[in-house]
């Protein structure tokens, strides 16, 4: 941060600070001398921790972003979010079927949705959240689980939703009954564990491991490279 | 976007790339020659930071005293405890358990899932929310020998050879053979791994293996494993309790040794609880915010060593921990993102490493202790690194390769984490090379375990980055996320057969506590430091000096 000496002005949850330019909203909040507990987590835009709304300096629009990703600007008005309410119904994921009716018994909610959109423009992944809404209405599983797959459950999109629907919950839903029931299998798969259980390994993995430093050194530097 | 300056670097690669595009179709992976064992030695021996003057000091205290450790590492060992325990009544628990997991990242998850399973009741107690860690942010995969031309006998080969055969065989074992079984058992709790059209593995290869054996999801890899996990925690209510912004900052023995409880600090609330337990998992990650030797890091907020602090001073030992990774790839430019991951799998589609005159210097898939001294040696040794504007300096990942080699759109289908996180600083990644330099990643050492992850202390096991063993004195890419996965469900599953068999408690105590104190204060160690250090320190000093009633305890206010 020390090259970055030109100061913005900006307003956290109301008091005005003046912060490094090109800063992070979390980096000009802790500059600021703000100890974060809540709405931080990695840092780096994968655990959605730091979901956070904000206003620019002139602009009516209330924007949406994750506070690690967003960089403030001069006039800025931030705050922090520490916690999204939310509801996830409880399943049993081996009992379930992938289609419609899993969704209508687990999230009715998504059947309130009146297709305004305000959820895409608020996702701060650009992912096409009422899409994937609609896509579970329709009980296209494969479709929703691929358009939300990029969700890392900021609940930005559940704030903003007028027709309370917890997108994000539903979206985690439709991405684990497609990975386990709709994803095609892998055959391959089932033969190796079958060779393992069946101790096809045992011997060489324990020649391997009772093998001296020099000889397997050897083995290691020997092994024959086949990338695809 | 990158400066004018730099763009005149950007020129040059361009130059050279399609030759290099030429050279990957005709070769594939082998663009360059792989290091020999010697070359190996020489470009660690001067380059990587390991090696450098005051990386390592020795402990003064505790089971590895003498012994020589990461400077940082020493540092946070010998520190003292937050709390002094004559205040607590351990006699009066305020959760009493079956297992205790101590960490929600994915191996703590899989762990309490497996435990439940089997029939425990499980609390998870971690010091912020259930899922925030390093797992979450793991994007480029997790290996397994899963394909035909492959098997656990060459992924073995491949783990013990990377980590420089320091590697405990047990434990390298334990990982390949359960590999294929961790895939299926995420598969059956809903991952989305990719596919090839008739259902195969979509498999890519990583530095440092003789195969390719990386499944991922995306690169979104760590996150599609760890909310699958987090929402299965979520479904066993029954089963599984959890405790948020509560960090462990001691563990409770009894007055035979065993580990039976723990103590909680409540962030918000600032209460101290007491936890008993017959079975106690630490899997609290690794130690990326200790910023060791200065280097940015692409760790969690939460990443500060606490379970090895706690496990070391109820006297569990510690191995490797002279050895640290730092990634090949770790974003310089733009400043916001200083230190972020750019994952491995970019060069395992295809980008290369190039210096400042768009030249190949390295083969692309080394190791990555390998390809992060010879990255460091590019530009400190033979000044070919690309300077920033705030003075930081990198060499090109040649980004724009990928989509030539993988065909139109394999950036966005394949990387769009990577693809989301340049855009937003308006640089595209698919016309532009990214500039990277090695960063502070993973803690390749950690708290020592057998292959039902426990430790000498009955009754305490470990999980995930804190465990050492298993990679040695460096991991390869996708062995964290299977590591994660397999010692996750075998300490799950040890802890709770433990409760099963029953185990005859002894008179609750934190003696353990009072020698560590007595050996800092004999080794004349002053009280400066307290540990686990829970969240890092970054309230800048001029904040500090106008704060003229404010109280830190260690770091936090």
């Amino acid at each position: 941060m020390s090259e970055m000496q030109k100061l913005v002005k900006v307003f956290i949850m109301g008091e005005a600070y003046e912060v490094p330019e090109g800063s992070t909203i979390i980096m000009a909040m802790e500059y600021a001398g703000f100890q974060m507990k809540r709405g931080v987590g990695c840092r780096e835009g994968f655990c959605g921790a730091c979901a956070t709304v904000y206003r620019e300096k002139g602009d009516y629009k209330l924007k949406g972003g994750l506070a690690c990703q967003t960089v403030v600007s001069d006039g800025m008005m931030l705050a922090q979010i520490p916690f999204v309410p939310a509801e996830k119904p409880v399943y049993d994921i081996s009992e379930l079927t992938p289609d419609v009716d899993t969704i209508k018994i687990l999230f009715p909610t998504v059947f309130r949705c009146v297709a305004c959109n305000t959820c895409t423009k608020a996702c701060p992944q650009e992912i096409k959240v009422m899409d994937y809404v609609q896509a579970l209405k329709r009980g296209d599983i494969a479709k929703a689980a691929d358009l939300s797959f990029d969700c890392i459950r900021c609940g930005l999109c559940a704030l903003r939703c007028p027709a309370e629907i917890v997108q994000y919950n539903a979206a985690t839903l439709a991405q684990r009954l497609y990975g386990r029931y709709l994803n095609k299998k892998s055959p391959e798969l089932d033969e190796r564990i079958d060779e393992i259980e069946e101790g096809k390994y045992e011997n060489d993995l324990e020649e391997l491991i009772k093998m001296p430093r020099e000889e397997i050194t050897r083995r290691y530097y020997s092994r024959e490279i086949k990338l695809k | 976007m990158y400066p004018e300056y730099m763009m005149k670097s950007i020129q040059m690669v361009e130059k050279t790339r399609p030759k290099r595009l030429e050279l990957a179709k005709k070769m594939g992976k082998q663009v360059f020659p792989a290091m020999s064992e010697s070359e190996r030695q020489k470009v660690l021996d001067n380059f990587h930071p390991d090696y450098k003057k005051d990386a390592r000091r020795e402990v003064r205290v505790g089971p590895n005293k003498g012994e020589l450790l990461t400077t940082e590492v020493a540092n946070v060992l010998e520190s003292y405890s937050r709390i002094d325990p004559a205040v607590l009544d351990l006699e009066k628990p305020d959760y009493i358990c079956d297992v205790l997991v101590i960490g929600a990242g994915s191996a703590g998850m899989a762990a309490a899932i497996t435990a439940g399973i089997n029939g425990s009741n499980v609390l998870i107690a971690t010091k912020l929310r259930l899922g925030d860690s390093n797992s979450m942010m793991a994007q480029g995969g997790i290996q397994a020998a899963t394909q035909k031309d492959d098997s656990p006998v060459l992924h073995y080969l491949d783990v013990i050879g990377g980590g420089h055969f320091d590697n405990k065989p047990s434990l390298v074992k334990a990982l390949v053979n359960d590999g294929p079984g961790a895939i299926k058992w995420l598969e059956e709790l809903g991952v989305m791994f990719d596919k090839n059209e008739d259902g195969s593995m979509m498999v890519k290869p990583g530095g440092g293996t003789c195969r390719s054996r990386m499944h991922s999801a995306r690169d979104y890899t760590g996150a599609g494993i760890c909310r699958v996990l987090r929402d299965e925690v979520y479904n066993m209510p029954g089963k599984i309790k959890f405790l948020e912004f509560t960090s462990i900052i001691e563990l409770v023995l009894d007055d035979k040794g065993q580990a039976v409880g723990a103590i909680g600090y409540h962030l918000e609330t600032k209460q101290y609880i007491v936890i008993k337990a017959v079975s106690i998992i630490i899997a609290t990650g690794g130690f990326g915010r200790l910023h060791i030797c200065g280097f940015e890091t692409t760790n969690h907020y939460g990443a500060t060593a606490d379970g090895l602090v706690i496990a070391y001073r109820a006297g569990a030992n510690l191995l490797f921990m002279d050895s640290v990774q730092y990634h090949p790839t770790g974003a310089v430019f733009p400043e916001q993102i200083l230190g972020f991951l750019c994952t491995e799998k970019i060069r395992s589609m295809g980008a290369q490493p190039v210096n400042y005159d768009g030249e190949l210097f390295v083969y692309p898939l080394e190791p990555r202790d390998i390809e992060a001294a010879a990255f460091i040696r590019e530009c400190l040794e033979r000044g070919k690194g690309i300077k920033t504007p705030t003075g930081k300096v990198g060499i090109w990942l040649d980004t724009p390769l990928i989509d030539l080699l993988n065909g139109a759109g394999a950036i966005q289908q394949y990387l769009p984490a990577m693809l989301r996180q340049y855009k937003r600083f308006d640089i595209n990644i698919v016309r532009y090379p990214m500039l990277v330099y090695p960063t502070l990643h993973y803690q390749n050492g950690g708290i020592e375990i057998d292959d039902k992850g426990e430790t000498r202390i009955p009754g305490l096991y470990v999980a995930g980055e804190a465990a050492g063993g298993i990679h040695g004195r460096n991991r390869l890419m996708g062995n964290s996320q299977l590591d994660l996965i397999v010692f996750g469900r075998r300490s799950g599953y040890w802890a709770s057969e433990r409760v099963k068999k029953g185990v005859r408690f002894g008179k609750m105590t934190m003696q353990h506590v009072y020698n560590y104190t007595r050996e800092l204060e004999e080794a004349e160690i002053p009280r400066k430091k307290i540990a686990p250090i829970i969240l890092p320190d970054y309230i800048p000093d001029h904040v500090k000096y106008k704060q003229k009633t404010t109280e830190y305890f260690g770091t936090l206010v």
